[in-house]
């Protein structure tokens, strides 16, 4: 006993402890689930009755089958190679977009540390820098596939996903250098502490969205267009250009980008959270100052998973509530409007600081 | 010729440069849809149509069926009208003999080839009998063979019952022989023909 102990609380063992905890028991299982809502709240949204067709016998759980149905049908596909493609980038682009969107959990600390044990795989100094370097990377899932499908559609598609993701990342930071002068620091676990902080004693917390509102919106449409949903999926384009880049893909590879896409989901919902919600804090829960560790932590893990689901949520609500913007409109949106209002935040956030401290 | 431009006119303004406020019209839509779909009363309209069948009027022209006389015999007397006047030549009739002489005639072959069917009811008009109706309420006939789809006689006898007959074939069985008709056919008034 003693000895696994020992074993577990090695660094590295203990880092990847948690990383198979927070991949394969958090951000996996809900990106997955995910699939499935989406297909069955997009279904509410227009009065329609959603997947419920597989079944074992009479039972069909309302759909939820679907998700087993769908990994063995992708499973067992074909995998495709269209003629002239560029094979070994054809075959490793899916995964570039999976381990991107796995790697922001990286970060993301799901509770309050107890004692030395923190419930965060890592807690860099770098920070939230280490986000923006990692999805820079899922660019080049998009990008290979475009250009090693040997497709035209998967080309538009990569070259409008590259166009798109690398003009939004450039606001994505600036939307969160203000976060970053409210709290004073890049660090994770500093930000999150930092909104456990109240304004008039204790009446109001100092979560991100408070100190940062036009922050907030402009991080969170960054992030949405960095994930390439609706309205900004113009690089999947359906209506003009198919699928766009992972057009010529089937099976688990298809699978692969599409995983990466729920798990980009869930990682934005829970980099809101962390970022603008308070993280982990569950708010005026200091004031009960008996409460017993194990009782918080819980709490913890709840509010967070509460506000990372309702962001979730938040997402396919928006992807199916607005349409898409036409790539252009896309472009003028980012560097016309999206860039000089992060700029003013920026100036204004300084500014609020310097004058009243 | 002169060229019709319809102008649209644009929303423009502060009000729509800014996106949120027609963003949360669409929201407040679309999230009453979800909210309502979500607990209570469904505006789903879907059927789901394996399990839940939609209702169909009583003058839906299905599968045809064979009338009987009161007495159970089918009240066919085989007069052609119907295979005449089908547009697509899918009825085939053989007439017989009947042994009661104010009956004459009666089918000893009715065929209904029901995948030539365009489901018209011409025939359930042209008959003079009454004896030929397409109310069964069968929808849908869906087999896997093309033989499946030749319906005979006694099939069409309206004590159909599909799951017993899912894969019919006209065996010599189903045809009363000259020899034992005078037993097996009752005439017009219900008393065995001897
Ligand atoms: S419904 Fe029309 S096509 Fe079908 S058998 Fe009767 S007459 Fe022929
Ligand atoms: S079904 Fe009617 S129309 Fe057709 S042969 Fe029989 S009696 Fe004549």
């Amino acid at each position: 006993m003693e000895i696994i102990l020992e074993i577990i609380m090695i660094p590295a063992v203990l880092a990847i402890i948690k990383i198979m905890v927070v991949i394969l028991m958090f951000a996996m299982p809900l990106g997955t689930v995910l699939t499935l809502m989406e297909r069955k709240w997009s279904a509410m949204i227009q009065d329609r009755v959603g997947p419920n067709r597989a079944n074992i016998g009479k039972f069909t759980g309302h759909g939820a089958l679907h998700l087993a149905a769908d990994g063995l049908k992708s499973i067992f596909k074909e995998d495709t190679m269209p003629k002239g493609a560029d094979g070994f980038l054809y075959l490793i682009a899916p995964f570039f977009g999976l381990i991107a969107g796995v790697a922001t959990f990286a970060i993301i600390p799901l509770a309050g540390p107890i004692g030395d044990f923190t419930f965060q795989v890592t807690d860099i100094e770098p920070g939230l820098l280490f986000i923006f370097a990692i999805t820079s990377l899922s660019v080049y899932g998009a990008v290979l596939a475009g250009t090693s499908s040997n497709s035209k559609f998967a080309l538009l598609g990569g070259t409008r996903a590259a166009a798109q993701m690398i003009s939004y990342e450039v606001f994505m930071g600036l939307a969160l250098m203000g976060v970053f002068m409210v709290y004073g620091t890049t660090r994770v676990s500093g930000i999150v502490d930092g909104q456990n902080d109240y304004w008039f004693g204790n009446l109001i917390p100092m979560w991100g969205v408070l100190t940062q509102p036009l922050g907030f919106v402009l991080f969170f449409t960054a992030l949405v267009a960095e994930t390439k949903r609706a309205p900004f999926d113009a690089p999947e384009g359906e209506s003009e250009i198919v699928a766009g880049y992972f057009l010529e893909y089937s099976g688990m590879r298809w699978s692969a980008f599409m995983l990466a896409e729920y798990v980009a989901l869930v990682g934005v919902a829970s980099l809101i959270t962390t970022l603008f919600f308070g993280g982990y804090h569950v708010p005026w829960l200091h004031l009960w100052e008996s409460a017993p560790q194990w009782l918080v932590t819980i709490l913890q893990v709840i509010k967070f998973s509460i506000f990372t689901l309702f962001f979730c949520w938040f997402q396919i609500q928006l992807r199916w509530t607005v349409p898409k913007f036409r790539f252009d409109q896309t472009m003028a949106l980012g560097w016309k409007k999206l860039l000089p209002l992060s700029l003013a935040n920026v100036f204004v956030t300084a500014f609020v600081i310097l004058a009243f401290g | 010729m002169e060229l019709k431009v319809k102008q649209v006119n644009r929303l423009d303004g502060a009000r729509e440069a800014l996106y949120l406020p027609a963003l949360f019209v669409g929201f407040r839509l679309t999230i009453k849809h979800f909210w309502r779909n979500l607990f209570g009363s469904r505006d789903v309209v879907t059927i789901n149509y394996p399990e839940e069948k939609r209702h169909i009027s009583a003058r839906w022209r299905g599968r045809h069926r064979l009338t009987r006389r009161e007495n159970g015999f089918l009240s066919c007397v085989a007069c052609y009208m119907c295979e005449t006047v089908c547009p697509s030549k899918c009825i085939h009739i053989q007439a017989g003999e009947h042994p009661d002489l104010s009956v004459e005639k009666y089918p000893v072959v009715f065929n209904i080839d029901e995948l030539r069917c365009v489901f018209c009811g011409l025939c359930v008009e042209a008959c003079p009998k009454d004896a030929i109706r397409m109310d069964t309420g069968v929808i849908s006939m869906a087999y896997t063979s093309r033989q499946t789809f030749d319906f005979t006689r006694d099939l069409l006898k309206d004590n159909y019952d599909p799951k017993a007959h899912s894969n019919p074939k006209y065996g010599d069985s189903d045809l009363p022989s000259p020899a034992n008709q005078q037993e097996a056919l009752p005439n017009s008034q219900g008393v065995p023909a001897s």
